[in-house]
């Protein structure tokens, strides 16, 4: 966390040029660095930006003159919504899905599961959300096309955001189930005289699931990457919307703490989907 | 000669590769209608960006004002000429889908080369000298492989300025972890192979080991890396674009038309149709070629249906 807070600050590199007027003075350069403490040496500059953003303080925003941390604590709840709805969707259509079509490789469910992988590999989002908007709001005028009044308005940004990872989890459940399926355990089930139902809910399905925990984590924090673009298509009032002004202002602060901000989330879920990992999965417990 | 006894040593994995599996590649090819379909549609893409010039009916910023707006030519306003209409400026969208291809593939080409190229090197080190190096290195890959990708581009396109020598050199450098990650892992597999320890005990050089024993034997599994980076780099670029962080907006990029696009999605659609057609068309083709180099150039992963 410490090294990756350090190598985000290193990255953005010296802000001053981007920040000031290209017309700027030296002199005016030079008020402004200090101003903003970039006259500092790095090491003390980035061990007064450490202690600031673990004590919740991100710096403060050049363009809306509130605190960054603020800023992002307003706009994470419609965030988090969308994030998790789309989560949620890809997960009510992949796993029954991706087991179905593992367990029937060939079958008309199998082929739309196939689509459905291809899809999340070759439509981008942010088109996606374009032809939704078109298909089903300009045309159809079944959904609201953008803000966030009521559920209606969470559907096709919802959809257009799972798309991806739902794509990604169908395949990944699929090639689970067909590896698993040629286990030695599942022949003995079988011999066993168990009906394939039972083989398929008891001994196949766990045992797939279990890669798809550490898929599950990832694919969140690319949610709220992916959000950038899905949020600003729709107008959705999230973080991705306040990351895409930031950057369109050149707010680097603002950039800057967004990021920080989604990068130590990103580590807390893969540490969360570690210890998941562990509690489901004996076999990486004894590792 | 001594350096002859390291050759007779090692199975020679390149030629031997080639006489033995092209055959079985052709044959795939010709009997997965999928793999034909990829290799149809990305060589399309390719001779597209190639002869752009040749192909497109306008230049890629040519227009006229008068011929502004206009939908596709079977739509009733649409303008003979102009096939898939024009944009707000009376650019012909057809012209500028034909000469993004060449930003797309650029981005995906070099993009790609570059992060292979610093990958491979990393993770060799990585994977063949072990210990501190190691360490520092997958310390440093872990850490960028648990970032969100887009965020970590974006982060460094905000700094860099937007042409597209940078854009290759950001998808070139974030990109690399990925493929450092695989070949430490392959690496340390192959380390411990027969022919490998046998050319260590005959006191064979590092870089000997490294580029005749390890190397040829990343080969398959790089280039399958490699074709599915790359349609993971069409993506990005064009997200990039669309983000306004890529290259300048009057360059003809699919991202960029989208983008652009976005803004009069309700009253010209068409202007974001077709840049997001090509953009799948192409990642839906790299993907299938993938597909077909993976089972082709690694035997492991073959699979039996």
């Amino acid at each position: 966390m410490l090294v990756l807070v350090f190598f985000t600050v290193r990255l953005t590199g010296d802000p001053v040029g981007l920040m000031v007027a290209r017309n700027a003075t030296p002199e005016q350069r030079e008020a402004f660095r200090v101003a903003h403490g970039f006259d500092r040496p790095l090491a003390e500059q980035f061990i007064g930006y450490l202690g600031n953003a673990l004590g919740g303080d991100l710096g403060k925003s050049l363009r809306l003159h509130l605190p960054n941390a603020e800023l992002i604590m307003q706009r994470l709840p419609a965030t988090m919504e969308l994030a998790l709805a789309a989560l949620l969707l890809s997960l009510v259509i992949a796993v029954p899905l991706g087991i179905i079509s593992g367990v029937f490789p060939g079958s008309p469910l199998d082929l739309l599961a196939r689509l459905i992988g291809l899809a999340g590999q070759t439509i981008p989002s942010f088109w996606l959300a374009m032809i939704l908007i078109l298909v089903f709001a300009v045309n159809l005028r079944l959904f609201p096309t953008f803000g966030r009044d009521s559920l209606e308005h969470l559907v096709l940004p919802a959809v257009a955001l799972s798309v991806a990872s739902m794509g990604q989890m169908v395949r990944l459940l699929r090639s689970a189930v067909l590896e698993v399926s040629r286990e030695n355990y599942i022949r003995t089930a079988r011999s066993k005289g168990l009906s394939e139902i039972v083989i398929t809910l008891r001994h196949v399905t766990p045992n797939a699931l279990i890669p798809l925990v550490s898929v599950v984590g990832v694919n969140f924090t690319y949610m709220l990457g992916g959000s950038v673009y899905i949020e600003t298509i729709f107008a959705w009032p999230g973080l991705g919307t306040l990351l895409n002004d930031a950057i369109n202002d050149s707010d680097f602060p603002l950039v800057q703490a967004i990021t920080i901000f989604i990068a130590a989330f990103a580590i807390g879920l893969n540490l969360l989907t570690d210890i998941a990992y562990d509690l489901i999965d004996p076999r990486a417990r004894q590792r | 000669m001594p350096v002859r006894i390291f050759d007779a040593l090692s199975p020679r994995q390149p030629r031997l590769q080639l006489r033995v599996r092209l055959p079985y590649g052709v044959h795939r090819l010709l009997h997965d209608p999928g793999a034909l379909l990829g290799l149809i549609l990305v060589s399309l893409v390719v001779l597209t960006a190639l002869f752009a010039e040749q192909l497109a009916p306008y230049g890629p910023t040519e227009g006229s004002l008068l011929d502004a707006k206009r939908p596709e030519v079977w739509q009733e306003q649409g303008l003979e000429g102009h096939l898939l209409g024009t944009d707000q400026l009376g650019q012909d969208i057809l012209s500028r889908v034909i000469y993004g291809a060449r930003v797309s593939l650029a981005v995906g080409f070099f993009g790609v080369l570059l992060a292979s190229a610093i990958g491979v090197t990393l993770g060799m080190s990585a994977g063949y000298l072990g210990g501190r190096v190691d360490e520092a290195i997958s310390s440093i890959v872990n850490l960028l492989l648990s970032f969100p990708y887009l965020v970590l581009v974006i982060i460094i396109a905000t700094v860099f300025g937007r042409n597209l020598l940078n854009v290759i050199i950001i998808f070139g450098i974030t990109d690399a972890p990925v493929f450092a990650r695989l070949v430490r892992g392959e690496v340390l597999r192959l380390r411990n192979v027969d022919y490998v320890v046998a050319a260590v005990g005959l006191g064979a050089p590092t870089w000997r080991i490294l580029l005749r024993h390890l190397l040829p034997n990343l080969v398959g599994p790089l280039v399958t890396l490699m074709t599915f980076e790359m349609s993971a780099m069409i993506f990005y670029e064009a997200g990039l674009s669309f983000l306004g962080l890529s290259v300048p907006p009057e360059v003809p990029s699919w991202g960029n038309m989208l983008a652009l696009g976005r803004k009069f999605l309700y009253i010209f659609p068409w202007m974001s149709i077709y840049p997001g057609l090509a953009i799948s068309l192409t990642a839906f083709g790299v993907n299938l070629l993938g597909d077909w180099m993976r089972d082709v150039l690694d035997p492991r992963l073959r699979r039996a249906d």
